[in-house]
């Protein structure tokens, strides 16, 4: 069934990399489900951040779900990716398990690393997410690792690097582009550029183009609208084919817009600052990637608001169902820090 | 047992390893031609898939060890100088010194840096530095300095089938040095220091390029008569601090000698321990020979000035026998 929401609509294209093909009725409904679940999961965090109950900080990812969702609906579990500080969208698009990540989150046992990682750092290995990740640009060189390893394994599999405007300020970013076009490997660098480096409006930090960064590299660029989830979808697809195919790096740019802060509960680092007006968040309200999407399914038939309402409810029961299972919890064992340094070795097979 | 030149021994223990697995990769600025000279030939032998030359980019090279090892391969990177560690240092201390506990357990990171620590060449204060105590103090990473051709073998082979990340720091200007390396399989264990010289009155830790000073000072204390055990920890992480406790329950005396810089140095981390759980042992102060804390001078004679040689070390042993027996002068 046509969705109307690519140039050209093809019957089957698993794995992506078939330009100019839109996502499929039960592709353009999963990528839906893979939005709107984040978006849920989000704002449960801001509220209970809010209510106090969270024992460290969040960087929420509301407003930029387009991004998770339309990169993420090419992976698989063999996939790599690497994630930000505002990470819970890639975590949960990638696959990752929404109870585990509200687990870790309220900093219990049964979370995803056990209460040791937190917000900042949800990863899950079996599912190919190598973390969330604390400091700005530090997954651009793991995930150039990894896709060094997946070249290397020659079996098609790809890595992607999410990243934001700021930390294209990094010089890893140069470094990994540079490595990245040199090695020809199947690494995807999703820039996600919120417009902020923090606390910090991006033209005041950020000199020219980003994607003309890449371009001197010789590295293909895709700059889309972040907030369309087809059209990453549609540019994801063609990296992640090319990726697979031996075509090397490619890099996208996906413009979007941070709705909430840089962290929540940020108004008491701001006191009386202010960096950014209540218009521009108003103005970027309206381009809501999860509105947008959910009328573009209805007017292209391709989906009917009863379909999208089960949609949503079903995911507001797993996110209830996964903040329940996070408060029923076990506290996170405070003497695993001292057993989980060293991975345990093999015996020494020869002794001097 | 056959003579081998110190980086001979790091070269057969990578080309072993590399032969045993496949999944060894090794890569570092110049490695093709091995400017080092402890991985010369190896492009030639394994090809560009196994071991290859990078860019000059020590924060991606640290970094990509750990997407690299994550992706299931043993990683070896050669960062040449120890100095360049600072370069590479976030994904040193923020990625693999820390992500097994991060993850809950989830990942291990299999991860062989090779390096060269120390001074003595007249390399100046960027490529002088002994910068271990940095890495021991992160608490994720293992931390070999191997002062022997048998030892630097032994210890490489058991970092890179190390599930963890482990740095092997080879003597600065000591690799075409030879030793007697034992033939077949050799495996260094962590954690396991060496007697190097027996002795009954003072207990001398040499550490890594410290042991070949150390052992000339106890050859010329035993010409005053004086009889000093010198022990080569071999690995800072782990630290045999038993084989340290049993010796000082022997001498009563601790002299630790240390090329790192004074403060937070090995050397005082060693006293402390030593100081924490074998005072009753001790006979006297502990003293540590070290670096003092400055820049390292480039002219050589300022260079010997500032790293201990065997005339300071004699010196501490003297000083830490005058508290309680007397010294020959």
């Amino acid at each position: 069934m046509t969705t109307g929401l690519g140039e050209t609509q093809a019957a089957d294209h698993p794995g992506g990399g078939h330009p100019g093909a839109g996502p499929t009725q039960a592709e353009a409904l999963r990528l839906y489900e893979s939005m709107a679940l984040i978006r849920r999961v989000e704002e449960r965090l801001r509220d209970d951040s809010a209510a106090g109950k969270l024992p460290g900080a969040v960087h929420l990812y509301i407003g930029e779900e387009a991004v998770a969702a339309g990169v993420c609906a090419h992976l698989s579990a063999r996939d790599y990716a690497t994630s930000t500080h505002r990470g819970h969208g890639h975590f949960l698009a990638k696959g990752g398990d929404v109870r585990a990540m509200m687990a870790e989150i309220w900093a219990k046992r049964e979370g995803i690393c056990q209460g040791m990682g937190g917000s900042m750092h949800v990863a899950d290995l079996a599912q190919g997410i190598l973390g969330a990740n604390g400091i700005v640009g530090a997954g651009l060189a793991i995930a150039t690792g990894a896709a060094f390893g997946a070249k290397l394994d020659g079996d098609g599999k790809v890595s992607v690097c999410f990243f934001g405007d700021g930390a294209s300020n990094q010089g890893s970013f140069m470094e990994t582009l540079n490595v990245a076009a040199l090695w020809r490997l199947p690494l995807i660098f999703v820039c996600e550029n919120n417009g902020f480096s923090e606390f910090t409006p991006s033209a005041q930090v950020t000199a020219g183009r980003i994607a003309d960064r890449a371009r001197a590299f010789s590295v293909p660029v895709a700059e889309v609208d972040g907030n369309d989830v087809a059209a990453v979808w549609q540019a994801a697809g063609e990296a992640v084919g090319r990726a697979r195919d031996g075509g090397g790096p490619s890099f996208i740019e996906a413009r979007t817009y941070r709705i909430q802060g840089h962290f929540e509960a940020e108004s008491f680092v701001l006191g009386n600052g202010r960096y950014r007006e209540s218009d521009e968040i108003d103005a970027w309200r309206q381009k809501d990637p999860v509105a947008a999407f959910r009328a573009r399914l209805v007017e292209s038939g391709a989906a009917s608001a009863k379909d999208l309402d089960q949609i949503e409810a079903d995911v507001l029961d797993r996110v209830t169902d996964a903040v329940a299972y996070a408060e029923a919890g076990q506290p996170a064992d405070p003497e695993l820090a001292e057993t989980l340094m060293f991975a345990p070795e093999p015996a020494p097979e020869s002794e001097a | 047992m056959a003579r081998t030149r110190l980086i001979q021994a790091v070269h057969d223990a990578v080309v072993e390893e590399m032969a045993r697995d496949p999944k060894v990769i090794v890569y570092g600025e110049d490695v093709e031609l091995s400017i080092v000279g402890d991985l010369r030939g190896v492009h030639e032998q394994f090809g560009h898939d196994r071991i290859r030359n990078t860019p000059i980019s020590e924060t991606t090279l640290t970094g990509m060890a750990v997407g690299l090892a994550a992706a299931g391969y043993h990683v070896v990177v050669q960062m040449m100088f120890a100095n360049f560690f600072y370069t590479g240092m976030d994904a040193i201390a923020n990625q693999m010194s820390k992500l097994r506990l991060m993850t809950g357990g989830q990942v291990e990171l299999p991860i062989t840096v090779l390096a060269t620590i120390g001074g003595g060449s007249a390399n100046a204060a960027q490529h002088s530095d002994t910068p271990y105590p940095m890495l021991m103090n992160l608490g994720g990473l293992n931390v070999a300095v191997p002062a022997t051709a048998a030892d630097a073998k032994g210890l490489v082979k058991t970092a890179i089938r190390s599930k963890n990340p482990c740095f092997v720091l080879e003597p600065n200007g000591r690799g075409g040095e030879f030793g007697e390396v034992p033939d077949g399989e050799h495996l260094v264990p962590f954690g396991k220091a060496a007697v190097r010289r027996e002795g009954d009155a003072a207990t001398v830790v040499a550490i890594g390029r410290m042991l070949k000073p150390a052992l000339a000072a106890a050859a010329a204390l035993e010409a005053e008569g004086v009889s000093v055990e010198v022990l080569d920890p071999r690995t800072l992480v782990p630290f045999d601090y038993g084989a340290v406790l049993a010796s000082v329950g022997k001498t009563g005396h601790l002299v630790v000698v240390d090329e790192a810089r004074e403060c937070c140095s090995a050397a005082s981390q060693i006293a402390a321990v030593v100081a924490e759980q074998g005072f009753s042992l001790l006979k006297g102060p502990i003293r540590r020979v070290t670096t003092p804390n400055v820049a390292i001078p480039y002219a050589p004679n300022a260079e010997a000035h500032v790293i201990p040689g065997e005339a300071r070390i004699a010196a501490a042993v003297r000083q830490a026998l005058g508290q309680s027996q007397k010294v020959p002068v």
